[in-house]
């Protein structure tokens, strides 16, 4: 049975096993590659995506259920706050390795979108669930403050 | 299971940019570097004035990528922005100068780089100014170069890069060309240069080993014995060949391979394996059990190798008016970096091309070739982006590079393969930091004096009966066992220090910092105690006892005591503790900043010094103390690999082995001291510190000081 739903603002009809977990269809079908695999079950968020504008951990959102979503990923994630987000990344060079980065940038967007001026506290809770294991937290922190400012700017 | 984009036609023409992600992983990142000037392994001049540096450094993260090209691009004589980076093949031109071969490690990426890559970059432009010397009939002593642009001042001529590249391709490549005097740097250790790799990596577009896709490849996972030194007795493959999309499962001698269509379909497959294991050779010890004996062999060590004596300790601390003694237990831990294990192979007849994120192509390369029985030159390995590493991605044995290797061998003919761990076969796959046992005695005079000082240690070799064993090993003494516990920068007339081998079937391997991440813990939280019970100050009484001949160590406490505004841990609900390490030869010192929070430590600031030498890249330097002091802080709050009854590891995920997370992170200040010397590690230098000095102001607020890490396994 197909899926039809949209990704990054193109149409697909997926036809495969429901229980089929959309970071495998982003990576495997659609060869958008950004959206990364780090554990499995929802515990790292290297997998982020917005669903519906909403961030989802697409390693354990099965593709049954999105008939009719919008799916975003970091190929694509487009606006004031993701154009603020990922300039304040280079600017401070928050990267390490990088892998995790993509997640943290969907999240950071995500955080923005709803919450323009978020305290420290804030930033901790919203960004609690994306692991970092080269630890650029700091910079994370200051990238998403900074990224907050200039949109207010 | 079938997965199938009905529309992916449409999909992929509808926009540049996803044809772009489409294409890249296609490519070996490495064979993209070309252009006209390529006077050695390491420099291309295109003609559109890139000038690309071919990195021999594994990038995972600690900026090799960014510190390789600044060399370069300061003997060039470059604009910054015109300088791009790509990661070398395996190919013995890129070995490490210290290592021999191949392979990133030990903080050395660029200690060995340094003299190398500003040689490179020094014949580079000696060939572009030759060329323009020749094409404009001038001296090429009248020619000056500065930010990317060739000039001859008496003729007002100029010339950029790309447009000298075809000629000065032409000129005789020069050897030995004479340096810069560092006090003419210009690029080195100036600040606001960006990382090569920061806007790939903030918008999706790096390219990781896992982002690689062939045509026709098929992805596969593996089931591994659950115990350490179990292996594969019985295999029913009834179940998992009955999932839609699963092509295939072998045995392979690191476990059982289930090839498939697609991810998913290897998922499952994978989990629908039914096998029966050997265990006959296993460790079946639980870690309760052998933390037991090792705490045990460190009290009465059977076979210890003396390491360090000078003067009568048993005398001194028969002697003493004090005896301070303390016991440590640091657990295994897993590296999980968020990329897991994997690897790309693709075997056409007789060549076969790799895609890894290799820390070690020097083993690798050679590895896989023998196991497909090829001759090394037809195998190409490109070294990918690492997903992180921490030592995780060198093993002793080339332990992914033969999985990898023999799933294409027992596949049979050719194809392509891409192996993906999940992160239960990261997290119980071992290779952990050992699991140590530090035993401490320390006399104290009635003058409070330290007089000696007596430690013993207990833990698995990871040298050893590796092929590292030769390189590493002297009178069967292993340093990456103990590193950071001898050679004190303190002086105590009477110290020794001995250390007892452990055996095990767990394996084992270098975790960031490698010994380091255990013996600073252990020295200077027990230290800082013994200051305590002689009623010392903790930075005064480890300056008064810092050797002369140690001035580097001094110098990075005062600066840290200074930029933390040090007068003693304080009073009140936030305690300052200290702690320092020299370690891959630079030298580190922390001052932490420690409230109490649900019943754990938690680090509010932290100020760090550190002398690494000449400051190549300032911020690159920064990012990594910054990185070191999260991992460490983290780590000693919460990591820890426990083997339960029959020694079946207990954590499988992020969720039981937990790491590091945002709100665990503290505020950090780098200050980095002036220096000449030649640039030293700053990968793995920032960690040492951190957790005891995160301990010795928890102890301040608390009186207690946990011995057994992580903290948070020992207040639950």
């Amino acid at each position: 049975m197909a899926t039809n739903f949209t990704v990054n603002g193109r149409e697909v009809s997926v036809e495969a096993d429901p229980e089929t977990p959309l970071l495998w269809v982003l990576r495997d079908e659609l060869r958008l590659t950004g959206t990364k695999f780090g554990c499995g079950v929802a515990q790292c968020g290297a997998c982020t995506v917005l669903l519906d504008g909403m961030s989802r951990r697409s390693c354990v959102t099965p593709v049954g259920t999105l008939d009719g979503a919008e799916v975003t990923t970091i190929e694509a994630i487009d606006g004031p706050e993701a154009q603020a987000v990922q300039a304040a990344w280079v600017e401070i060079d928050v990267p390490q390795c990088g892998y995790c980065q993509s997640g943290q940038v969907m999240s950071a967007t995500a955080l923005l979108r709803t919450l323009p001026k978020p305290t420290d506290e804030e930033i901790d809770q919203a960004m609690g669930g994306n692991i970092c294991r080269c630890a650029t937290y700091a910079r994370i922190r200051r990238a998403i403050r900074q990224a907050s400012d200039n949109l207010e700017a | 299971m079938t997965a199938m984009i009905l529309s992916r036609r449409g999909f992929l023409a509808g926009s540049g940019g996803f044809v772009l992600a489409m294409t890249l992983p296609l490519r070996g990142r490495a064979q993209q570097a070309a252009g006209p000037l390529a006077p050695n392994a390491f420099v291309r001049v295109a003609g559109d004035d890139t000038v690309t540096v071919i990195v021999k450094h594994l990038e995972m993260g600690q900026g090799a990528n960014t510190g390789l090209p600044v060399l370069v691009a300061e003997e060039m004589d470059a604009e910054w922005s015109q300088m791009r980076a790509d990661s070398a093949p395996a190919d013995p031109a890129y070995k490490n100068l210290v290592f021999g071969v191949q392979g990133t490690g030990g903080s050395l990426g660029l200690a060995n780089s340094y003299t190398q890559m500003r040689q490179a970059g020094a014949a580079a432009r000696a060939m572009l100014v030759a060329a323009a010397a020749a094409r404009w009939g001038v001296s090429p002593q009248e020619i000056t170069v500065a930010k990317g642009v060739v000039s001859h001042e008496g003729s007002g001529r100029s010339a950029t890069f790309g447009e000298l590249a075809g000629d000065a391709a032409g000129q005789p490549v020069p050897v030995d060309m004479p340096l810069k005097d560092p006090a003419a740097f210009t690029l080195v250790g100036r600040e606001g240069l960006h990382r090569t790799d920061g806007r790939a990596k903030s918008d999706g577009s790096a390219q990781f080993t896992l982002d690689v896709y062939r045509e026709g490849m098929e992805v596969v996972a593996m089931v591994h014995p659950p115990q350490f030194g179990a292996t594969v007795a019985r295999v029913d493959d009834t179940a998992a060949m009955a999932v839609p999309g699963v092509r295939a499962v072998r045995q392979v001698p690191s476990g059982i391979a289930v090839y498939a269509r697609d991810t998913f379909a290897a998922l499952k497959g994978r989990s629908a394996v039914a096998a029966e294991w050997d265990t006959s050779q296993a460790e079946t010890r639980s870690s309760d059990e052998m933390e037991a004996a090792w705490l045990e062999a460190a009290r009465n060590p059977a076979s210890p190798k003396v390491v360090e004596e000078r003067g009568d300790v048993d005398r001194a601390l028969a002697g003493a008016a004090q005896v301070v003694e303390a016991e440590y237990v640091f657990p295994y831990l897993a590296h999980a970096a968020m990329e897991p294990e994997d690897g790309v192979i693709e075997r056409r007849g007789d060549r076969a091309e790799v895609w890894m994120g290799s820390q070690f192509q020097g083993a690798d390369h050679p590895t896989i070739a023998g196991i497909l029985g090829l001759a090394p030159e037809n195998v190409r390995l490109n070294t990918m982006f690492a997903g992180g590493s921490f030592g995780r991605r060198a093993t002793q044995a080339a332990d992914t590079a033969q999985e990898l290797a023999h799933v294409a061998r027992a596949a049979g003919g050719d194809g392509a393969w891409k192996l993906m761990w999940t992160r239960e076969n990261d997290i119980r796959g071992g290779r952990y930091r050992p699991l140590t046992v530090h035993n401490l005695r320390a006399g104290i005079d009635a003058e409070g004096n330290l007089t000696a000082w007596d430690n013993v240690v207990a833990n698995q070799s990871i040298m050893m009966g590796t092929p590292f064993e030769d390189m590493a090993v002297r009178d069967g003494i292993d340093p990456t066992s103990f590193e950071g516990s001898n050679e004190l920068p303190y002086d105590i007339p009477a110290g020794r220090l001995r250390w007892q081998r452990m055996e095990s079937a767990v394996p084992i391997l270098w975790w960031r910092s490698v010994g380091h991440t255990h013996t600073a813990y252990a020295v200077e939280t027990f230290l800082d105690q013994v200051l305590g019970a002689a009623g010392k100050d903790p930075v005064e009484g480890r300056l008064a006892l810092i050797r002369d001949a140690r001035p580097r160590d001094r110098a990075v406490l005062e600066r840290v005591a200074e930029m933390a505004g040090w007068s003693g841990p304080g009073t009140g609900d936030r305690r300052l503790g200290v702690a320092m390490a020299r370690s891959f030869g630079s030298f580190v010192a922390q001052i932490a900043e420690v409230e109490e929070r649900g019943g754990l430590p938690h680090v509010t600031r932290v100020w760090c010094a550190v002398d690494c030498g000449v400051a190549v890249t300032p911020d690159v330097i920064r990012a990594q103390m910054e990185g070191g002091i999260g991992m460490g802080i983290g780590t000693a709050l919460h990591s820890e690999i426990t083997l339960g009854e029959n020694g079946i590891v207990r954590q499988s995920n992020y969720d039981g082995f937990r790491v590091p997370r945002i709100a665990d992170m503290p505020r950090v200040e780098v200050s980095i001291l002036d220096s000449t010397a030649d640039p030293t590690g700053v990968g793995e230098p920032g960690l040492p510190p951190a957790a005891p000095a995160m301990a010795n102001a928890w102890r301040s607020l608390t009186g207690t000081l946990p011995r057994r890490l992580p903290f948070a396994a020992a207040t639950s």
